[in-house]
């Protein structure tokens, strides 16, 4: 009988300290979990849940569809998205695998400019970006004025003619965001054990045989990742164009997230601006789709 | 003794050309802020020259930012502290509910954890200014209009998630014993919190908290939309208000603009070893 109990009591232990660390909590510690996870859950419920519901439901109505469609800015609007996203994010990305290749470079100047070249990514956006809108200011800007003293001869109206004024967009977007994804992909790029290199060394590879066969197959996975991210953020990106062009001249400049704020506090019609947003959801579900996928199978790490 | 020469001269003209893309990305980089410090240090009628440098460089406009004697700086420094306290509420909501989550995802290890990591996973994919439109109409509701806490919970909520999941990462790397034989002595989940977890977490506090103060700091859309008055308004929308008026004067706008990203500057450099490897994702988002 005793030794039943012993028996008993022992077999009972182990299960029971297991079950402690395999999930399942007992009693009081489960209170404790529960009391600790709660904030989380608040925000997440009054923050992230309520406002895409009240979104949703503030987007339901057809009739914002037909007027957001009837807008003349809107099809220019969409256009302009993609022209930003498929330009502004696979350049920004390409030069910024291109450059973490420099970077990699030995030398104190190597490291030296590098702490310079993150300057963009440390300085606040705004003040940046207002620096630029003046930059290329047409009349009194640093860039013409620059022209002007180098070629005697006015510089282009960069701000004032839509396809100039997108394009300086994209300048001042890749500008600001280059050395973030670079030092991402330096990051990669250092991971990459050095003895691969040397063997295709002992195999008379090429820099360029090197990067192709070496580099990229390591981080092509990385820089997929990379351009979902950046895609999703890119479509989200209000600051870029809402400082530098203003989405002008003549509203011709906006991307959907710079007409959703305008149409819903410009044009005082949350409905519609909702509207245009949503109408960004047919590109972005896919895109976050596959980069959840992506993710959570834990082959890249943020 | 041809293929060594042959070796050395490719060697130079690489080192060549490595020094030119350097100098083309030192004035790429350098370009807009030499623009700001331009535009600061001229008088105002100056600004608007063709000069591609100050003729006669001053001090003036920080002068006047600092002593706040033009009408568009008259409450500078009361923005900067709006500035300041929202980003430190943000850093320190964010690490409290940031480590109590992945705390009890990862150590004390709840059924329904995963549900959480996605939950964090869905809103860090989620476009910050997407929700805009819905947040402010809620905040409205709620009487939070003008009020630093509704842009304090705006930020809170997308500095979260990515908090979670460096978290969850860096306290991977500490061993699960250290939790077992606190257990043991009879420790509780807070006890664990506070004496284990917390401590031997400090590097990606100190990562977690400087990306959070960043955000917050830098971040325009919602502190532009959910603040108004001039004393509630943070310095990036400041600086937007600045621009739209009819009257810019623009080396104040500069000077103003330079005083505002000198604190985040500092801050990066400083924390910039905490911010390598893996947890160079922060800042980012906005």
């Amino acid at each position: 009988m005793a030794l039943s109990t012993t028996m008993d009591a022992a077999t009972n232990v182990r299960p029971a300290r297991r079950k402690v660390w395999r999930g399942g909590l007992l009693g009081r510690d489960y209170l404790w979990a529960l009391a600790f996870v709660t904030p989380y859950i608040a925000v997440f419920l009054a923050f992230v849940i309520y406002p895409v519901a009240y979104g949703l439901w503030l987007g339901s109505d057809p009739a914002s569809y037909r007027a957001l469609f009837a807008d003349p800015v809107y099809p220019e609007t969409v256009v302009n998205t993609l022209v930003f996203l498929a330009i502004g994010v696979n350049l920004k990305l390409f030069l910024a695998l291109m450059l973490s290749g420099f970077f990699m470079r030995n030398g104190w100047w190597v490291k030296a400019l590098l702490l310079v070249y993150i300057l963009p990514w440390a300085v606040p956006g705004i003040p940046t970006f207002i620096s630029i809108h003046w930059m290329l200011n047409g009349q009194w800007g640093l860039i013409n004025n620059t022209i002007w003293s180098l070629f005697q001869t006015d510089g282009p109206p960069w701000l004032d003619q839509s396809t100039l004024a997108m394009g300086s967009v994209i300048y001042g977007y890749i500008w600001k965001w280059m050395p973030f994804w670079t030092v991402i992909f330096l990051a990669g790029r250092m991971a990459i054990p050095r003895e691969l290199y040397e063997a295709a060394d002992v195999d008379g590879a090429t820099g360029i045989g090197r990067f192709l066969h070496i580099t990229f197959p390591l981080m092509a996975n990385l820089y997929l990742v990379c351009t979902l991210l950046s895609t999703i953020w890119t479509l989200g990106d209000f600051n870029s164009v809402h400082f530098i062009s203003g989405g002008g001249p003549a509203q011709s400049t906006h991307v959907l997230a710079t007409l959703g704020i305008r149409d819903a506090f410009e044009l005082g019609d949350p409905r519609m601006g909702m509207a245009a947003v949503i109408s960004a959801l047919p590109l972005l579900i896919p895109l976050v789709v596959l980069l959840m996928r992506k993710l959570s199978k834990g082959e890249v790490q943020l | 003794m041809s293929i060594p020469g042959h070796a050395r001269f490719r060697q130079r003209a690489g080192d060549a050309g490595a020094m030119l893309l350097g100098l083309v990305l030192l004035i790429w980089t350098l370009l807009p802020i030499y623009n700001m410090l331009l535009v600061a240090v001229q008088q105002k009628e100056d600004v608007f020259s063709t000069n591609i440098w100050p003729p006669a460089p001053t001090l003036e406009s920080f002068n006047a930012v600092i002593h706040e004697t033009f009408w568009l700086l008259a409450n500078f420094w009361g923005q900067m502290g709006n500035s300041f306290f929202i980003g430190v509420a943000v850093a320190l909501l964010t690490l409290t509910i940031g480590t109590l989550t992945s705390f009890t995802i990862s150590r004390l290890r709840i059924r329904l954890g995963w549900l959480l990591t996605n939950a964090a996973l869905l809103t860090y994919v989620i476009p910050m200014s997407f929700l805009a439109i819905p947040f402010y109409g809620i905040m409205r509701s709620y009487g939070l209009a003008d009020n630093p806490w509704s842009v304090i919970a705006a930020e809170v909520t997308f500095a979260t998630p990515y908090a979670i999941f460096i978290f969850q990462q860096y306290s991977a790397s500490i061993p699960h014993e250290l939790d077992e034989a606190a257990r043991i002595d009879g420790a509780s989940p807070p006890q664990i919190y506070f004496r284990i977890y917390l401590p031997l977490m400090a590097p990606a506090l100190v990562a977690i908290g400087t990306y959070a103060l960043l955000l917050a700091w830098n971040e325009y859309l919602y502190a532009f939309l959910l603040l108004s008055a001039d004393n509630t308004i943070t310095v990036p929308v400041a600086l937007g208000k600045f621009l739209n008026s009819d009257e810019a004067p623009w080396n104040y706008l500069m000077a103003a603009a330079i005083t505002y990203a000198l604190p985040p500057l500092a801050i990066y450099y400083m924390f910039r070893r905490y911010m390598s490897s893996g947890l160079t994702m922060g800042g980012v988002k906005g």
